[in-house]
């Protein structure tokens, strides 16, 4: 006897319009193309990366499938996804349909021995991102797409995005749509140049849910750990910010990246700051949050043990936090341990800031990041600017993490050593 | 096998065994390998997706997956890995099957059978 009639069913084909007699409803719309590509008509890469697509968009009630921009896929690093990873991207064939990028890997790829990164490890990453590039994909492997060359995105675009913070920038900062696309779904969005119309790609689910309100002065490293304290509070909701003062682009960056790892915002508005807060006419959440000083304090008096490695650059430096941390290394030695993480691109726009912040020991590190690399395991507690990487490091990398700001990080990694000209070193 | 917890892949299942290694789940110490494998649904990273894969691979993984209401992470897992899912079931899977039954899973057509109950009386 049929026991009970499932609503959803994968794998095999999803979507027969009746089921046991049952007229299933709330189904996407698939044109005769899309039909044809899941029936396997197109191959068995498309025919599953529909399917991934299909169930996503069922399971979330999307009308139908839209065109996006780009793609930025997730699930790089051999340290997160493993040779289960490797081997289902290595099965993949056929070429990606719109400009796709990776996320940070678990390694330099150029210079991977520098931070003692195992040759093991460094072989089943090359092959993770030679599998990726074999698709056609950019292997760009940063959290900051946005500021690649030829990868440029705007108000109103649609996109399949999987890195947490890149996602919250373009939606909130930019004003383009994605939702949180996981490693599989942007990959299949990219092969398909679609995604499922549901969640943050629709007006109705962009409106704030919660309005938080910060009425004392913010500065650089305050915001990424307001994202923190906030993020923890908001959950996965939409937050509308009410701030003092204009927050710039980096500022910004580190909130969302905050956020969307102590919390699971996507999305945040802050109100005559963003395109959307000042283009629609969003109406006041009821539910108020309040944010005291004295929460960012606790963030920054977070105890821990004497840190044996300053991080910077999660999110990936920008060219301004570069020039910043160039000035503060200059003509200093560090002490301790210190890597500085930005996109390969901009080591190329910016060679004076790198060779600077290089000649002070520390070290300019492309294609990864301290939560992703295994380098970081190595380490007992780890100093660092970022909301994001205060939040993971503990879980990612079995390490403590301490708050600072890049001023406090570079003293603290410059720490016992003078001036190189006085020969102190 | 029946799991009134919900699975993080990452984490809770040891992708090499199939076994349940997250020390308070109510499956810890069990294999999920071979079983159609009944919890509410899928919690935790989305790496999660891989793991399945993974399992898949090393033939640990469930042979069907039976889900209250399913999510991103296991949907995406049971398609990569070509494991039956169902989800959203008309009536209540806790309710109308125990441990040990033997159960038939479509995951084409979408339903459940239950073949044989554990008591050894086939149900109609």
């Amino acid at each position: 006897m049929t026991a009970g009639c499932a609503d959803r069913a994968v794998p095999g084909i999803l979507r027969p319009a009746l089921l046991n007699g049952i007229k299933r409803v709330n189904f996407m719309y698939l044109t005769k193309e899309e039909e044809q590509i899941l029936n396997g008509e197109a191959g068995e890469t498309l025919r599953q990366a529909i399917q991934i697509l299909v169930a996503l968009g069922d399971i979330y009630g999307a009308d139908r499938l839209i065109p996006i921009k780009s793609a930025q896929i997730a699930g790089v690093s051999y340290k997160t996804i493993g040779d289960a990873g490797l081997e289902w991207i290595s099965d993949l064939e056929g070429q990606v349909k719109v400009p796709a990028t990776l996320n940070p890997a678990g390694m330099d790829l150029e210079d991977w021995e520098r931070l003692k990164i195992s040759p093991e490890f460094a072989e089943k990453q090359k092959a993770i991102v030679q599998a990726y590039k074999k698709l056609g994909i950019r292997c760009e492997c940063t959290c900051t797409p946005y500021t690649l060359e030829g990868f440029s995105v705007s108000y109103g675009d649609h996109l399949a995005w999987s890195e947490s913070s890149a996602i919250s920038y373009a939606n909130s900062v930019i004003g383009a749509r994605t939702n949180r696309e996981g490693g599989p779904s942007a990959l299949s969005a990219a092969l398909l140049g679609k995604t499922a119309n549901y969640g943050f790609h629709l007006d109705e689910n962009r409106v704030p849910e919660v309005s938080v309100n910060v009425e004392f002065p913010l500065k650089e490293s305050d915001y990424g750990a307001l994202g923190y304290v906030a993020g923890k509070l908001i959950g996965n909701r939409v937050p509308i910010f009410h701030l003092k003062g204009k927050p710039k682009a980096d500022e910004l960056k580190a909130l969302g990246a905050a956020m969307a790892a102590s919390g699971a915002v996507a999305l945040y508005h802050v109100k005559g700051v963003t395109p959307e807060a000042c283009r629609m006419n969003f109406g006041e959440p009821e539910e108020k949050i309040t944010i005291e000083r004295s929460q960012l304090d606790e963030v920054y008096e977070s105890k821990g043990k004497e840190p044996e490695l300053i991080t910077i650059g999660c999110p990936h430096c920008s060219a301004d936090e570069l020039k910043k941390a160039a000035e503060l290394l200059k003509g200093k030695t560090v002490s301790k341990e210190t890597w500085i993480f930005t996109s390969r691109e901009l080591t190329k726009r910016c060679p004076e800031y790198i060779k600077t912040i290089e000649e002070s020991g520390a070290k300019v590190v492309c294609d990864t990041c301290m939560v992703v690399s295994p380098a970081t395991n190595s380490y007992s507690c780890v100093m660092v600017n970022s909301g994001k990487a205060f939040a993971y490091v503990p879980g990612m990398c079995g390490a403590e993490s301490v708050y600072g700001n890049m001023e406090a990080c570079i003293e603290k990694a410059t720490a016992g050593k003078g001036k190189k000209a006085g020969g102190s070193h | 096998m029946i799991s009134r917890d919900p699975i993080s892949f990452l984490g809770s299942v040891d992708p090499r065994t199939g076994v349940v290694v997250e020390e308070k789940h109510s499956l810890a110490g069990k294999s999920i390998k071979g079983k159609v494998l009944v919890f509410p649904h899928g919690k935790g990273s989305t790496v999660g997706s891989y793991v399945m894969y993974q399992l898949k691979k090393n033939e640990a993984a469930p042979v069907a997956i039976i889900n209250l209401e399913t999510e991103p992470i296991v949907a995406v897992g049971a398609i990569i890995s070509e494991i039956p899912l169902v989800d959203m079931l008309e009536k209540n899977p806790y309710e109308f099957l125990k441990d040990g039954d033997s159960v038939l899973v479509n995951g084409s057509e979408g339903y459940v059978e239950l073949l044989k109950s554990e008591g050894g009386q086939k149900e109609e």
